[in-house]
């Protein structure tokens, strides 16, 4: 029989104010196997744990109940104590009598009474508990950045400068992600390019930093510390090492498809760099567009491929990886320009998306930075920006705020004045948000100094009328109508997560919200933690984010992976399952089941892989024979922690 | 003299890392429900196995409250959906043996959900009320 000792807290008047703490101690004091049962003020308090400590010692206690708050809070207060009383650390159970008892109920009688049961409930499972150790794993000191834009170089760019190996991960031929695309950035209107610029060419060059790009996380196995990862290297078609940038190719090549780079505002081969600064500086042939790679259906950009860098014959390629910590950075996409269509955008050339200005702003961009419309090339007199589209919108589209729309509609209308100085920009808006540093005077500015127009109120139709977009709105704030006839409509277009997160989500096994943004651990106090150990977020796939945020977010993330790969080794809840041979018959139902693969059948028994394992159970309410167990919260402990409960 | 009023007695399965915080945050914020439930905090709802909803009605609960992440959000990535379906089958099997369907209940408590789990409790205790005490599966009767 066990020695158990309870210590009732009373947390002040929390839980001394509703429940009867000197007749819990009292009652408790005759429960079976309790040798030492004692309140005190409170229990977490140096003289509250040293009470403990004295009475284990004392009274040769091998197990404690502490009464008092949720095990969320003082658990490892009180593990730590037994401890360092000299049990094990799990011989100490915690009977929540507070968030669970005295602060929902009023009824002193009812609310006593209860907190008794639960404490008597917690006596019967600690008699029950094993002593355990923790359960110690190596680790892989290397990371994996998946998302190769401003988050997750600056991520990369950490880990590696804190001499920690990276694979940084990017779908398409380039990093950059959509901060390369912009033209300046608010509110300093820094050129976007010359700030990512040297950030690219950094994490390129590092040598702790192998850089995948064309490449895709395909599978991941494993848990913190050591995951593996199935890494797909798509076949560009070209040699990197041979390629010499001559451009011969593209002007041979007869295919000409929408630009991504620029946003459908220009076409680019199937044999194609994205833009000049790409890293790595090379060609890709997009085999979707290319015509084929046997020789006899196209072949004309290896026929004038002088170093003969072009290579039909190239394979997709799979890497296998092992690393330690998980870095997600897959950004946003914007809204589906099909599912606007209200607002003409696809349907008039001249209503445009706020990347594709971005690209018309931009001095690298199809313009050359003159802002003309894409229908006639002339320049746009005036210009309506339309923000909230998509977001804000409960009913039709997204409910959240896009956060970023506010700042960078600002940032357009002052740079579109900027090159015409004599055009009109219109802005229809729900609400200002400008929170940030300098945001507000950014704003301000763009009504100040540039006269921009802001109109408070959503617009109900866009059509095209004799070479004019109008737009048709109404001012809330005047209560009148409003009709623009204007050239160009930019449309600030909800901030969506990346095509394909919630795939790789899944593989990952980290979950999403209702958005599909990536879920952190704890809205406050976790916020670059996923719920999955090891696994963090950073940037705009977890929400919407500017660029400081999204920095701020991939360097916080970077730090949260460097405390995991800076162990020697790190330690794992040895609350597991565990099997009885004797009763298992080898069914593999709980083999099935299990979310981890952590178990396996071997010679006709299961076996825990004790490493995997996350001990949540499912295999033992599987098991029809009870053959399968979790460490100190066997079927027996529940059984009878029911029948505590019960008063039985 | 008018017969005290029938007090149900609820043992609720709260999965530790949705229902359970639930229920932490519905105490943080001094939300009130009835003292019936008595909880007993499990690591996930797909660990509750038939044999302690069982165990829980045949040693006199009233009623039984198993609740856990909301489907698609489990913290052991897929826990709560085979909690979903085995509950379905010890739902037939409680009917099967006649037993009110009031009586065994299944509900998602995400860790953000204080208000929801206080409803929960109030509105279980108040269908529990009307139906006086389980007899059915009651071993000492």
């Amino acid at each position: 029989m066990k020695r158990t000792g309870v210590f009732t807290c009373h947390c002040g008047i929390n839980i001394a104010g509703t429940v009867d703490v000197k007749r819990v101690a009292k009652e408790l004091s005759d429960h079976t196997g309790v040798v030492h049962s004692e309140d005190y003020v409170y229990m977490c308090s140096d003289p509250g744990q040293n009470l403990i400590i004295e009475a284990i010692k004392e009274k040769r206690l091998d197990s404690v109940i502490i009464a008092c708050c949720s095990p969320t809070l003082h658990e490892t207060t009180f593990r730590n104590a037994t401890k360092s009383a000299g049990i094990n650390e799990f011989q100490c159970e915690i009977a929540n009598i507070r968030e669970q008892c005295s602060w929902v109920h009023k009824d002193m009688d009812k609310a006593t009474e209860k907190a008794i049961k639960l404490t008597k409930s917690a006596v019967e499972k600690v008699r029950r508990n094993e002593s355990l150790d923790p359960i110690s794993v190596p680790v892989t000191r290397r990371a994996l950045v998946i998302g190769g834009g401003i988050a997750g170089i600056q991520s990369a760019l950490d880990l590696a400068n804190s001499g920690f190996e990276v694979i940084l991960v990017e779908r398409s031929p380039s990093i950059g992600g959509h901060m390369i695309q912009l033209s300046e950035t608010f509110p300093t209107l820094d050129c976007s390019q010359c700030i990512l610029t040297p950030k690219m060419v950094e994490v390129s060059k590092h040598p702790k930093v192998k850089l995948m790009t064309y490449s895709e996380v395909q599978e991941i196995s494993g848990y913190v510390g050591n995951f593996k990862v199935k890494i797909l290297k798509k076949p560009t078609y070209v040699d990197p090492g041979k390629c010499t940038l001559c451009d011969e190719c593209t002007k041979v090549c007869p295919v000409v498809v929408p630009n991504e780079f620029d946003i459908g505002l220009t076409g680019r081969r199937a044999i194609y760099i994205p833009f000049p600064q790409a890293i790595p500086a090379t060609y890709t042939l997009d085999i979707k567009s290319c015509p084929g790679l046997l020789p006899i259906a196209c072949g004309k950009c290896a026929d004038v491929c002088e170093p003969d860098a072009i290579d039909f014959d190239m394979k997709p390629e799979t890497v296998e990886e092992e690393v330690g910590a998980i870095i997600v950075a897959t950004g946003y996409d914007l809204y589906d320009k099909e599912l606007m269509a209200e607002y003409g955008y696809g349907k008039y050339t001249d209503v445009l998306d706020g990347l594709q200005f971005e690209r018309l702003l931009s001095a690298s961009g199809p313009t050359m930075g003159k802002i003309l419309r894409p229908s006639d090339h002339k320049e746009p007199k005036e210009v309506v920006f339309i923000q909230c589209v998509g977001s804000r919108d409960p009913e039709l589209h997204c409910a959240y705020c896009s956060k970023i729309c506010c700042m960078y509609t600002a940032k357009h209308a002052m740079l579109y004045k900027h090159h015409v100085h004599d055009g009109q920009a219109y802005i229809f808006y729900i609400d200002i948000r400008s929170g940030g540093k300098d945001y507000e005077e950014f704003v301000q500015r763009a009504v100040e100094e540039d006269g921009v127009l802001y109109l408070r109120g959503k617009v109900a139709k866009i059509f095209e009328d004799k070479g004019k977009i109008k737009v048709w709105g109404v001012d809330t704030l005047t209560g009148k109508d409003i009709e623009v006839d204007a050239d160009m409509v930019v449309l600030a277009l909800a901030t969506r997560p990346s095509k394909g997160a919630e795939e790789l989500a899944r593989k990952l096994k980290i979950a999403m919200d209702k958005d599909g943004f990536l879920s952190e651990a704890h809205p406050k106090l976790r916020p670059v933690e996923s719920i999955t150990a090891g696994m963090f977020l950073a940037g705009a796939a977890q929400a919407p984010k500017d660029i400081p945020e999204a920095v701020a977010q991939a360097s916080g993330a970077a730090a949260k992976a460097i405390a995991i790969l800076s162990q020697e080794r790190l330690f794992h809840a040895p609350t597991v399952a565990k099997v009885n041979v004797n009763l298992c018959t080898g069914c593999g139902m709980c083999v099935d089941v299990c979310p981890y693969d952590a178990l396996s059948l071997k010679d006709g028994k299961v076996e825990v892989n004790e490493v995997l394992c996350e001990g949540c159970g499912t295999c033992s309410a599987t098991c029809l024979r009870a053959a399968i167990q979790v460490k100190n919260l066997t079927p027996l402990q529940v059984h009878e922690m029911i029948r505590a409960s019960l008063g039985g | 003299m008018m017969a005290e009023e029938f007090e149900p007695k609820i043992v609720a399965f709260l999965c530790k890392w949705c229902s359970s915080a639930g229920s932490d945050l519905a105490g943080v914020s001094r939300m009130e429900y009835p003292s019936n439930v008595l909880p007993i905090t499990v690591m996930c709802s797909g660990s509750v196995s038939p044999l302690y909803i069982l165990s829980a009605f045949n040693r006199g609960a009233d009623g039984v409250l198993v609740s856990g992440c909301h489907p698609g959000d489990c913290h052991y990535i897929k826990g709560n959906y085979y909690a979903r379906r085995r509950i379905a089958l010890i739902n037939k099997l409680l009917e099967y043996i006649g037993l009110e369907p009031q009586r065994f209940q299944m509900s998602w408590v995400s860790a953000a959900e204080g208000t929801k789990y206080t409803q929960i409790i109030k509105d279980f205790v108040k269908e529990l009320k009307p139906l006086g005490p389980q007899t059915k599966l009651r071993k000492d009767l």
